[in-house]
């Protein structure tokens, strides 16, 4: 199939499944017990019944089911996603300001996990059975195991507090904080335990993964060849070998962009890292289902663009794909 | 009764407010002030939302009529004097001539109506201003508040943000007032700091009103709240000296560790306007609990000093009735039920629920407000493990989150809760709205939930709500207090262990009875943290 072809069939399924996303999710959070009108009497201490009533036609709540899910996708159809029920403002203008960090947060989690799992992937594969590649894969299971809350929040103790080289929170040091290039700084000093937490677990499959392909693909016989041919080791494993082995690295990292996401909520909590994570908590707590449908769906669609730059990234590693289906 | 203060009341203000301090040196000025915190605002208009977030930087920014020390005494702020006619209907405030909004506008009589209209329509403590019927403006800086009856009420609910002035002429531009975009940005009060920027769950950063009416002050050149989410990392932000103040804790250990630490005071000073009460309250219309033998057998069964002893390790008070002990019409002249686990099986024996084969007598559930364990879950986990010696098998419901368990609760659908509604400093404010019979009304939260009705009490309540003469409104209230333990609609536990952790380096830390929820125009750096 050719490239646009392919992509325009991609993008068809993709609308199928953000519209099935939105309905879903919609219908979910319509069944959840209390709403918006509850908690933001909650926190303000009480009401009146004529207040929580006011609220709720306000926000369009005492309406039946379907005439809410119709007004809402329609109102989506015309690039309206609502307006939050608890900040009072645009969801997009909610959304937007934290979609930043986010992407900041994952984006360099996931870079970090591949590169330095799969290089320690080859390094563990070329001995499999050496001291070293036993090390790698005990702190690859263990950084699996481990509950990404758990390893955050230890790190924080360890980093923070015992030896007190990274801030405990926050993405910058506030409006006390630098500007210019020390502001880059700043945010990676801040980054960097979150980073840390949130690429563990990923390192680990990373490893595992390209360890494993690895030791397939240096057992073939063009490996071989390549080194009868007597050419060097380091030209053998990364041009030779590596190429085919990180196919299935890729492979995942596509699938696992979507997992990554769910894992940012987690370490963004611990970490009050002012991105989708925290909004998405606060929005389930407070029942701001317009902004956690909007979030929802932009992680759906930041999954959806991610897979389909992994097809094309597919392309680049290996031209075979691009002749792959045509019949 | 006729009040007047002038400027001696003011100097007395500033003289009580460096009596907290040891050695009272003299304040200095500069510094920034960063205050540990988690809540999150919605945005920063007191007027038309209540809750701490919204409340405690609204205090800073927004000045109010009048304010209020560590000994409940109403002091002169926006109003220089006041005077209540001799029937009590009739308020009078003179404000002073020199006081200016951020925008350099004066505030003026026009203003201080606009704002007493506004909170009035908009604001959830529906009692605070109930009894205003009207406001009167004779002249720029003369305010006739005009009441249905009298409201004793009155000037402490004006002494904190429950009644801020908001300017006019920013407000009144017809847009609704909850929802308008001057709430979150370019906010302009009168207070004494100036809010300078917002980033949502980030940071709230506050400046120093060069201008403020009260010459010399603020002392801080900032204020800046940053928001934590996670309570641990609070905790770690403290002990670095990321932040200087961290109020409303109540997390035991958290506040044992900050104990520990040499750069840091910690105090339960600070809350006794909120009220925070943390309390058991029974369904008294439906199931079990609606026989008040059953209700007392309970109350039996249960240890208060246990909790407040053990579970809180000694850092929270009992609390035997409605009021809270800070308040100055608590007494503690009511029935306390002491733990006694033979009178409360004797009890339960008289109310028929006889010992079945198992050893059960009958079967209730409690339900708790999540997300504060120490002051909810681990009570009602301790009161199964109690009610289950004498015959009463608990089930512990979980709720997930707030909008779950305010559902149950206030649709009626529950035998026992845990709960924490705050006082709100006048009993009219925090404390009527749980036991009054006309405020059961199902959907609400936090109104009377526990279905309680007594007309009796109904008749305290009017008349205690309106009584000017400190000691009779006083010995009202004891009444009410003594009939309620009787009654016991709601088996009261203890005060939240609240408490606030500041540095040691910091003169004048917010102690007063509205604590941080307080204009802070008087703390300041003794010396200034590296």
């Amino acid at each position: 199939m050719r490239l646009p072809a392919a992509v325009a069939k991609r993008m068809g399924y993709a609308l199928v499944l953000l519209f099935a996303v939105l309905v879903l999710n919609f219908t979910l959070l319509y069944l959840a017990p209390g709403d918006a009108a509850e908690t933001i009497a909650g926190e303000a201490g009480g009401a009146s019944p004529e207040m929580l009533a006011k609220i709720r036609k306000d926000y369009g709540l005492d309406l039946p089911f379907h005439d809410q899910l119709y007004l809402y996708l329609a109102k989506i159809v015309q690039g309206d996603f609502g307006h939050s029920f608890y900040f009072d403002q645009p969801v997009t203008t909610v959304i937007f300001e934290n979609l930043a960090p986010t992407l900041l947060l994952v984006v360099s989690s996931l870079l970090i996990a591949i590169s330095f799992g799969t290089f320690l992937g080859v390094f563990a594969a070329r001995r499999p059975n050496g001291l070293l590649s036993q090390i790698i894969t005990v702190l690859a299971l263990l950084g699996y195991a481990l509950p990404v809350f758990w390893t955050g929040i230890m790190l924080v103790i360890l980093f923070a507090s015992l030896i007190p080289l990274f801030p405990t929170s926050g993405m910058d040091a506030g409006p006390l904080g630098a500007s210019g290039f020390d502001y880059v700084w700043e945010v990676l000093h801040h980054l960097a335990l979150p980073v840390l937490t949130l690429s563990t677990i990923y390192l680990a499959f990373y490893s595992r993964l390209s360890r494993a392909s690895m030791m397939d693909v240096l057992g073939a016989d063009y490996i071989r060849t390549a080194r009868a041919k007597g050419l060097n080791e380091r030209v053998v494993v990364f041009k030779h070998a590596l190429r085919n082995a990180v196919l299935p690295v890729v492979t995942f990292a596509g699938l696992q962009f979507g997992a990554l996401f769910s894992g940012a909520v987690l370490v963004e909590t611990v970490f009050s890292w002012p991105g989708l994570g925290t909004l998405a908590f606060d929005s389930i707590l407070r029942r701001d289902t317009p902004t956690l449908l909007g979030i929802l769906f932009f992680s759906a669609l930041i999954v959806i663009v991610a897979n389909l730059l992994t097809d094309l990234a597919y392309r680049l590693v290996d031209p075979r794909i691009k002749t792959a289906g045509k019949t | 009764m006729l009040r007047k203060f002038g400027l001696a009341a003011l100097a007395a203000t500033v003289a009580a407010g460096a009596a907290t301090v040891v050695a009272a040196d003299t304040p200095k000025k500069g510094g920034t002030l960063v205050i540990v915190s988690s809540q999150v605002p919605r945005h920063f208009n007191p007027a038309v939302q209540s809750g701490i977030a919204t409340m405690a930087p609204g205090a800073h920014i927004f000045a109010t009529l009048v304010r209020a020390d560590a000994d409940w005494k109403i002091h002169p702020y926006l109003a220089k004097s006041w005077t209540t006619s001799a029937d009590g209907k009739s308020v009078t405030f003179k404000l002073r001539t020199d006081a200016k909004f951020h925008d350099g506008k004066p505030v003026t009589s026009a203003d201080v109506k606009f704002s007493i209209e506004t909170q009035k329509a908009n604001h959830p403590f529906k009692t605070s201003l109930g009894a205003v019927t009207g406001v009167e403006t004779p002249d720029a800086h003369t305010v006739v508040v005009k009441l249905k009856h009298p409201h004793p009420a009155l000037t402490l609910a004006m002494s904190t943000s429950i009644v801020p002035i908001i300017p006019k002429h920013v407000y009144g531009d017809g847009q609704n007032p909850k929802a308008h975009p001057r709430n979150i940005k370019n906010v302009v009060g009168s207070g004494a700091y100036i809010l300078k920027e917002y980033k949502r769950a980030q940071y709230i950063l506050l400046e120093r009103n060069p201008n403020y009416f009260l010459k010399g002050r603020p002392y801080m050149d900032r204020i800046v709240y940053k928001i934590i989410r996670d309570a641990s990392s609070r905790v770690i932000a403290m002990e670095r000296g990321e932040g200087s103040l961290f109020a409303f804790m109540s997390d035991v250990a958290a506040i044992a560790r900050l104990k520990k630490s040499d750069k840091l005071v910690v105090t339960d000073k600070g809350y006794a306007g909120i009220g925070p009460n943390t309390w058991l309250a029974f369904n008294t219309k439906e199931g079990p609990t609606a026989d008040v033998r059953v209700r007392r057998a309970i109350a039996y069964a249960i240890d208060r000093k246990f909790i407040t002893g053990q579970l809180h390790r000694g850092v929270s008070t009992p609390s035997t009735g409605p009021i809270v002990p800070g308040s100055p019409f608590y007494t503690r002249e009511v029935e306390t039920y002491d733990v006694n686990l033979k009178k409360a099986e004797a009890l339960l024996e008289e109310a028929g629920h006889k010992k079945k084969a198992d050893g059960t007598r009958l079967e209730l559930t409690i339900d708790y407000l999540p997300a504060v364990p120490d002051v909810q879950q681990r009570i009602a986990e301790y009161a199964r493990g109690q009610l289950k010696k004498v015959g009463i098998k608990v089930t512990v419901r979980n709720s997930p989150d707030f909008p779950t368990w305010a559902k149950r609760i206030s649709n009626w659908q529950f035998n026992m809760t845990m709960d924490l509604p705050f006082n709100w400093g006048d009993p009219v404010i925090g404390v009527h709205r749980s036991y009054l019979c006309n405020n059961i009304k199902k959907g609400v939260i936090w109104s009377n939930t526990q279905q309680y009705c007594n007309p009796e009490v109904d008749k305290i309540l009017e008349a205690a709500g309106q009584e000017t003469d400190p000691a009779k409104r006083r010995a009202l209230y004891v009444k009410f207090q003594q009939i309620l333990a009787d009654d016991l609609p709601v088996y009261w536990i203890s005060v939240l262990p609240y408490h606030t952790a500041y540095s040691k380096d910091l003169g004048n830390p917010p102690v007063g009875i509205w604590g941080i929820v307080s204009p802070m125009d008087d703390i300041y750096w003794k010396k200034q943290p590296k």
